[in-house]
């Protein structure tokens, strides 16, 4: 059910890369795709009442894996939230530098390239 | 000798790209001197280690711990090929690129690309995959709008948006694919999926995957920004998209995926063999009109794409229904083969095309003419560029496109050859038309003065000339044997690559 819920945010995020006409919007559409991926991966993860997977000492290996939640997504998600913060920085600037060119952020009035 | 000099091809261009940015502020000779030895280090070392086969564990952590990066006669042809063309187009970019201000900051992104590719290439890890991928485009979009002018930037941001969307499908789909299985290792991935064969959420991942790659490859239904953004790039960078950059990122990860990771049948070949067909075609037909030289060039990368795919697929589609292995073989030989070639003969006529903007002023075809008796050099090297991709013997796209028609015939589909030898000969015709009017005919009076290219920019063209003619002998004996057909190899075992990198990273 949950997982039902993060590609609709990921459709939501799609819908609005595909339909706004402002530069700055389709940037915060590509955001909402990336945090529809980075909550999924995350929720892969997650267990209920899970515990924290640190391994202490005198505690049975077996045990451990049948409680404690996967670190590895949590990692996979911190790395790719560093990507997002790349991608997101250098839209923003490229938005900026269209807005001093063009002057507007309209993406229909943004059109010299076609053929 | 096993994989341990492996980091080197990431390490080589990271820590180059750091140092260019930081000592490009105070010399350009000294930027330019750095950022070639870098890209010819690289070339040596692709070179040598072409027989390399193994696996290299980072940290110490085996496989399917740690992160695996691993080496197969794929990876080596890729490494070779991605190396050259970016040597050539940092001796290019020397002269090429007097007229920007920030040339520090040029190789150091450049740097940065070849890091990227070199790692998408030699990664044996799903999420690795996507973490090189993304340094990889990050670089090419401000790459692409590194003139900061109107086109260049409009260019970039639509690249931007499209690269990002297939970014996120990839990682949604790397997601997915560690849901079902709980590895990460490539090759454990792998294993464990031939086990849940046909599940719904591995064909949404592969579906994702097909998409996501299919952006970055420039496919054609997910094509438009590669008309875009490619000739709005600085000469050299529009060769390494071209060239190199849609090949690593999307039909060599595509490829890995389809034979070593998922395993091929019968209708993923066919949508690959599809996707092909499109490519080519739609590619072709919307080149012939253009009268913008790098535009026009662009769209032929779209339609080349499509012969590799084709051969990819229906190398792909014999295996995996029981057809002739020979056959199947020829195809993807003829598929990778061409992939080689496209990557020499088109960053080729993206520098000659550098060449003539920077000559001339103007991209127009219809302002140029006459240009042959003035740049000599030029002339040449885009001549043979030109009948290369047209698919003249004795070139080297002669033979890549021959090899795919005939298994084309071997395997029935006559139909295929039929449009494989149509779309070659409309790209003959486009062809003809760009010498025609750039180096044929009277000299406009705007151009008296024109001047052929300085010495490195010719030097950049005139080595791969030389290879656009010499690459058919890479199809006879022992060259053969040394880079073609073990990336062949690599690719017809299909599920076995699984086995064979457990077995060697002790897994």
């Amino acid at each position: 059910m949950v997982y039902i819920l993060c590609f609709a945010l990921f459709l939501v995020g799609l819908y609005c890369i595909l339909t706004k006409k402002n530069t700055v919007k389709i940037v915060i559409g590509l955001g909402i795709m990336e945090y529809a991926t980075n909550l999924f991966l995350v929720l892969l993860g997650y267990r209920r009442d899970g515990a924290v997977p640190i391994r202490q000492e005198g505690l049975d290996p077996l045990e451990f894996l049948a409680t404690a939640v996967d670190p590895l997504p949590q990692a996979l998600v911190l790395t790719s939230i560093v990507i997002g913060l790349g991608v997101t920085a250098l839209a923003i600037a490229l938005c900026v530098r269209l807005y001093e060119k063009y002057g507007t952020f309209d993406v229909t009035e943004i059109r010299r390239l076609k053929g | 000798m096993n994989g341990t000099l492996l980091p080197l091809f990431v390490a080589i261009p990271l820590g180059g790209a750091f140092l260019v940015a930081f000592l490009g502020r105070y010399s350009r000779a000294l930027a330019d001197a750095l950022g070639s030895a870098a890209t010819l280090a690289l070339l040596a070392l692709a070179v040598l280690l072409r027989d390399v086969r193994g696996t290299y564990a980072i940290g110490g952590w085996p496989a399917p711990v740690g992160i695996v990066w691993s080496v197969d006669g794929l990876t080596t042809m890729m490494l070779i090929v991605v190396n050259t063309i970016s040597f050539a187009a940092t001796l290019f970019s020397a002269p090429y690129l007097a007229r920007f201000t920030a040339k520090g900051k040029y190789y150091g992104l450049f740097l940065l690309m070849v890091a990227g590719m070199n790692g998408v290439v030699i990664t044996g890890d799903l999420f690795n995959l996507f973490v090189f991928l993304e340094i990889a485009s990050i670089a090419s979009y401000a790459l692409v709008a590194f003139g900061c002018e109107h086109e260049e930037l409009e260019a970039s941001f639509k690249y931007l948006v499209l690269g990002s969307l297939g970014s996120t499908l990839i990682l949604f789909a790397i997601a997915l694919l560690y849901g079902a299985t709980g590895y990460l290792t490539m090759a454990s991935v792998s294993q464990a999926l031939a086990e849940r064969a046909g599940s719904p959420l591995v064909v949404l991942a592969v579906v994702f995957f097909v998409v996501g790659f299919g952006i970055k490859a420039a496919l054609v239904p997910f094509h438009p920004w590669l008309p875009d953004a490619h000739p709005s790039a600085p000469a050299p960078i529009s060769a390494m998209l071209s060239g190199v950059l849609i090949k690593t990122l999307g039909i060599y990860a595509l490829a890995r995926l389809a034979f070593n990771i998922v395993g091929m049948d019968g209708t993923f070949a066919t949508i690959l063999m599809s996707l092909g067909v499109l490519s080519m075609t739609v590619g072709v037909f919307l080149a012939v009109g253009q009268w913008d030289l790098k535009r026009l060039l662009a769209y032929h990368s779209i339609s080349q794409m499509g012969y590799v795919i084709l051969g990819l697929g229906l190398g792909g589609y014999l295996l995996a229904t029981g057809g002739s292995a020979a056959t199947a073989s020829l195809a993807m030989l003829g598929g990778l083969f061409h992939l080689a070639n496209h990557a020499v003969f088109k960053s080729l006529l993206f520098l000659c095309s550098g060449s003539i903007e920077q000559a001339t002023g103007t991209r127009q075809l219809k302002e140029m003419g006459g240009l042959g008796e003035r740049m000599p050099i030029t002339r040449a090297t885009c001549t043979i560029a030109s009948l290369s991709i047209a698919g003249v013997p004795p070139f080297n796209g002669f033979w890549s496109k021959l090899l795919i028609v005939i298994a084309c015939f071997q395997a029935g589909f006559h139909g295929l050859a039929a449009v494989t030898l149509l779309v070659s000969f409309v790209t003959l015709v486009s062809f003809l038309k760009v010498l025609r009017y750039a180096f044929l005919g009277s000299l406009p009076e705007a151009l008296r003065t024109v001047r052929e290219s300085p010495f490195l920019m010719s030097l950049a063209m005139v080595l791969l000339a030389v290879l656009c003619a010499g690459m058919g002998l890479l199809l006879v004996g022992g060259a053969r044997e040394a880079i073609l057909q073990p990336a062949v190899n690599a690719l017809q075992a299909g599920l076995e690559y699984a086995r064979d990198v457990l077995a060697r990273a002790g897994g």
